[in-house]
């Protein structure tokens, strides 16, 4: 028996605004416990939502880049339910009038480009956070409660594991490049939640949904999808059932566990949010927006390709990240040689990277000071051989390379006048040499060469002493 | 002083002529209320700090009209620093960090919050015996109800403990004590006033409102409370006018109607008579008093509890011992943490109305109760909407019967219920509403109910006043008073 | 009428324990309740759109600053039991849903 898959996946986003979506207490990752919360966050009697406008407006933009509609009549509507990182016991989102629907996402798996739709995108409020004693005591810290959140719910038009991570690595870009969030799994601004069933291939009615859990970056979510389409697939062929269920992905194993068995559906009482009125989202505010979109990545990648000649492959991890994208742009807009840019990007930057384990931004690196160092390059001012130790110094000082490389006494000295009575005097102590040089050992240039690097402090430009070198070793 | 004969303004000449300062003004409210106290019971907190709060006033000067006036304040108002229950055990110890807006321009306009009043918990009720502190009585007679749920407010007001307090109003609850206390009380347009500390009961619902016994008090304290709030998004951007120095008593050209459904069956027959008569006093002002149908109002009390106890259901579920109030002890986990806390601090009403809402919010009932109620409650808007597009006022008793006694039906919830359907109305559709007093019934006041359009607040009050002009009844003092003195 | 299994349920929605003579009343009065409720089928709806919030606002939004109203010591101030600023809570059982 052949089945196929179908994975439909609720993506939760949070937004990057200075305040809450609902109250005006400040928006911050890794702060101290409950230092970031008022009365309304608390859930205290008596307090009220208001709409962060921010909020809804980077919703917007996200929907726009997921090419969703935008509805213009809505309103908020509560999710009841308790829990003790849920103040309200009520969760202020959009249910039945969801900020955008009916989107769609490309994606490549195989070289087949393929879209995936997206259902809908709704705003709404995170909730704080719970820790866990070994005591019989649990422990709530409401710093995150009430973040912005989007939700993107997709279409189940996901048939394999590799299609659902292209599907995350895309929405993730797509989203970043809208400046709408981090879109940071390691910090939880973006969440994942799964579902994933399988059928006999011809089938016309959806297996019995799985929903997955604990899938903490996309790898583990390929992960998770592939152990369970296994998993299924053997129940069934042994004639078994799937259970409706919500399984946990174990990272250290690859497998994934039961952790309970869902009775029926929730009931999560949703109704219109009567403290907040109804929202018209005027057409013009949608089109403003859509006009302050931000180049998307794919736009940048075609850019860089076409207008910049940039390689196909180094345009595509020029765009893998915001940050990057933007650091290359900023620093070509200093007049430097976008090829150039782009080699020290991928090269000698991405290379520190990898070695520190660190972010571009993590740096002291500037897109300027990068400009500045590959200008000095260009123009002869350092040699490459000095242009890495001025790296060294700009990316973890955050040192301007034109003064550092004047103060040091780093600049290439390429003046003849200066460079042939010191290379006329090392020929003169060197008589060996250029006795060899004339027998036909080559190597004897290489060790002259040396004596005179060693003498500038490797300041010396090696073509013009190349040159003066081979002239005077041919007249003597 | 003598709040049974005082008003605002001539509180307001006395300080400002320095014939009276608020400080000594603020002690001897404070000894009204605890000379009162033992037998009426209408306050839960008293606020110690009102002294010193008065002496402030003192210092910086008399300025505004309510600069230096004790203001008693239902307790299911937030006060910082003061402690805030709705009558529950369940916020027995709640100590606010913030203010109701409310408040705030209380505070700014140098009025003293006297102390916190009693109500029904969470004010569902229509008589204050669902309080944890216990029930209010009536001044007019011990043995009855002060009304509810803003009983404790009205009886304070009617017994001469404050000159004017501040009450809320989901179904009546502003209304229905204030005639069964015989003393006035204005609801304001859903949106007039800011629910930015209001502890909630039914979000779509509730209103802050005054209660004096003169009508130009509750115009002063109207003023003073109203307007626009960035805490409250369904708080109106409209102007606030000058409600007591606009009030006039010219009925001249008044369109008034009469819902002939809002003479209910069983309505007591002096109730029926006093509404007769000052509707009867109207027309003798110049005003044209005209029978219309109201044929969805038999359906207003279904509407309402569906969606009070919906709304009500959702808004109460905070209450889990987990961040303030009531905690239960002795619990293995958070489930039962919750269920305990919940169970043990909210007394049996409360938990009626949680399920009652919980039960039509709940997966199968929600199309049938709570979508169908709101649907009706559409239809009803739009009658109320018509008869007000060709009338000024719809008038009516605001109670079927006066005071009734305490216990008579704290058992039967149906026959409590339908207690609030005159009131219900104005809730429903965000009018402006108020109640005032139009005579006695077997000894206890009855009240004249008037609605009007949406932020016509200025033409409830001033029909109020007119009536209040015409039969003096503040002149009259509560019987079971009397009796004490 | 309203049976006691769905009393039962409501509830545990509503998470309210209720004494065995506490059901009994609540079937008997929220059926009651329930069967007045009931009335509004009578009414026609057709084409009726449903009133869910009042006031004469629309579209109200709050501009994206972030400010403390209240300092933390505020907010712990009524916390029953609190650990390190954290609020202490009886052990959650369904730990699974944490994120």
């Amino acid at each position: 028996m052949n089945f196929e898959t179908t994975i439909g996946l609720e993506v939760h986003v949070e937004l990057k605004t200075n305040s809450k979506m609902y109250s005006p207490s400040p928006v911050a990752y890794g702060a101290e416990s409950n230092i970031n919360t008022n009365v309304i966050d608390f859930g205290f009697p008596g307090t009220l939502p208001t709409v962060n406008k921010n909020a809804y407006r980077l919703g917007i933009m996200v929907g726009l880049a997921l090419n969703a509609n935008i509805e213009n009549h809505t309103h908020f509507d509560r999710k009841n339910y308790f829990y003790p990182d849920n103040p309200k016991a009520y969760q202020i989102t959009q249910q039945d009038k969801p900020l955008g629907h009916d989107g769609y996402i490309e994606i490549e798996v195989d070289g087949q480009k393929k879209k995936i739709g997206i259902e809908e995108l709704h705003v709404e409020e995170d909730a704080g956070k719970n820790t866990h004693g070994n005591n019989g005591y649990s422990y709530v810290d409401l710093n995150r409660q009430g973040t912005p959140l989007i939700e993107i719910v997709s279409k189940p038009d996901m048939h394999s594991p590799e299609e659902a991570y292209q599907y995350l690595e895309n929405l993730r870009k797509i989203i970043q490049f809208t400046g709408a969030s981090d879109v940071k799994m390691e910090e939880g601004s973006m969440r994942v939640d799964t579902n994933i069933s399988i059928r006999p291939v011809g089938s016309d009615t959806y297996g019995t949904k799985v929903e997955l859990k604990n899938l903490n970056s996309f790898n583990h979510v390929r992960l998770g999808l592939a152990y369970e389409e296994q998993r299924q697939a053997a129940i069934l062929k042994s004639g078994g059932t799937i259970g409706q269920e919500t399984r946990r992905f174990d990272e250290k194993t690859g497998e994934t566990f039961l952790m309970r068995v869902k009775s029926g559906a929730d009931d999560y009482r949703y109704f219109p949010e009567p403290d907040l009125p109804d929202y018209d989202i005027a057409p013009a505010w949608i089109e403003e927006i859509k006009a302050s979109l931000p180049e998307s990545a794919a736009k940048r990648r075609a850019r860089y390709i076409n207008e910049l000649g940039i390689p196909e492959y180094d345009a595509g991890v020029l765009t893998d990240t915001k940050e990057m994208s933007d650091f290359f742009d900023e620093a070509v807009s200093y007049d430097a040689n976008p090829k150039l840019v782009s080699n020290w990007l991928m090269g000698e930057v991405n290379g520190y990277l990898n070695e520190k384990k660190i972010g571009l931004l993590d740096t002291e690196l500037t897109p300027e000071h990068l400009a500045k160092m590959i200008n000095l390059i260009s123009n002869g001012t350092i040699s490459s051989k000095i242009a890495k130790k001025v790296f060294k110094e700009t990316i973890t000082n955050g040192t301007e390379p034109e003064k550092w490389v004047k103060d040091k006494g780093l600049v290439q000295e390429s003046d003849p006048a200066v460079l042939k009575p010191m290379i006329l005097e090392i020929l003169d102590n060197n008589q060996q040499s250029i006795d060899d040089f004339k027998n036909g050992k080559d190597r004897a240039v290489g060790f002259l060469v040396g004596q005179i690097m060693k003498q500038t402090h490797g300041q010396a430009n090696p073509k013009v002493v190349n040159k003066i070198l081979m002239e005077e070793l041919k007249s003597r | 002083m003598d709040y049974m004969k005082e008003t605002i303004d001539s509180l307001h000449k006395k300080l400002s002529d320095k014939e009276l300062t608020a400080e000594e003004l603020t002690k001897q409210t404070l000894t009204e209320i605890n000379a009162k106290e033992d037998k009426l019971n209408t306050f839960i907190t008293v606020n110690d700090k009102a002294v010193d709060d008065a002496k402030k006033i003192d210092a910086d000067g008399i300025k505004g009209p309510l600069s230096g006036i004790p203001i008693a304040i239902k307790d299911n108002i937030v006060t910082n620093g003061i402690k805030t229950t709705a009558a529950s055990k369940i916020l027995y110890n709640f100590m606010p960090v913030y203010n109701a807006t409310v408040m705030d321009k209380l505070d700014k306009a140098g009025a003293i919050d006297i102390g916190k009043t009693n109500l029904d918990e969470f004010a569902m009720g229509s008589s204050t015996e669902t309080s944890h502190f216990g029930t209010s009585v009536n001044p007019w007679d011990f043995s009855r109800v002060p009304g509810g749920s803003s009983g404790g407010s009205a009886a304070a007001v009617a017994s001469g403990q404050v000159v004017a307090a501040l009450g809320t109003d989901t179904g009546g609850s502003i209304r229905q004590p204030a005639a069964f206390n015989g003393i006035f009380g204005i609801k304001p347009t859903y949106g007039r006033v800011s629910r930015w500390g209001v502890i909630a009961f039914a979000s779509s619902l509730d209103q802050v409102g005054v209660m004096t016994k003169r009508v130009e008090d509750s115009a002063s304290v109207l003023s003073v409370i109203a307007g626009h709030d960035d805490h409250d998004a369904t708080s109106s951007e409209k102007e606030v006018p000058d409600y007591r120095a606009n009030l006039n008593k010219d009925m001249t050209g008044v369109k008034i109607a009469v819902p002939k459904e809002f003479w209910q069956e069983g309505t007591h027959q002096d109730v029926l008579d006093n509404i007769n008569k000052a509707l009867e006093s109207y027309k003798k002002m110049g005003a044209t008093v005209e029978e219309v149908s109201l044929p969805t109002l038999k359906h207003a009390v279904e509407v309402y509890y569906v969606l009070a106890s919906s709304e009500a259901s959702s808004n109460l579920q905070r209450y889990d011992g987990v961040r303030y109030g009531y905690r239960a002890k002795d619990v293995k986990n958070i489930n039962d943490l919750f269920v305990n806390s919940r169970s043990e601090g909210f007394g049996s009403e409360v938990k009626r109305r949680i399920m009652l809402g919980t039960f039509a919010l709940s997966a199968g009932a929600y199309d049938a109760y709570f979508k169908k109620a709101a649907e009706v409650r559409t239809i009803f808007i739009k009658e109320m909407t018509n008869v007000l597009k060709d009338y000024d006022l719809i008038m009516g008793p605001s109670t079927t019967t006066p005071a009734f006694k305490i216990g008579e039906k704290v058992d039967d919830p149906l026959a409590m219920y339908m207690n609030d359907i005159l009131t219900i109305p104005a809730n429903l559709a965000g009018l402006p509403a108020a109640s005032v007093p139009a005579g006695l019934a077997e000894g206890l006041p009855v009240g004249l109910q008037i609605i009007g359009k949406p932020f016509a607040e200025q033409s409830v009050l001033n029909a109020a006043f007119a009536l209040q002009e015409e039969n003096k009844f503040y002149e009259q003092i509560p019987t079971a008073l009397k009796g004490e003195d | 009428m309203i049976s006691k299994d769905e009393i039962l349920h409501v509830a545990k929605l509503a998470n309210l324990k209720l004494q065995d003579d506490e059901v009994d009343d609540f079937v008997s009065q929220l059926g009651k309740i329930v069967n007045m409720e009931d009335n509004l089928a009578s009414v026609d709806t057709t084409g009726v759109e449903p009133t869910y919030n009042m006031g004469d606002t629309q579209t109200v939004f709050r501009e994206d600053k972030g400010i403390h109203t209240q300092t933390r010591e505020q907010m712990l101030e009524n916390v029953p039991e609190t650990d390190n600023n954290l609020i202490k809570v009886p052990t959650i059982v369904d730990k699974e849903d944490d994120e």
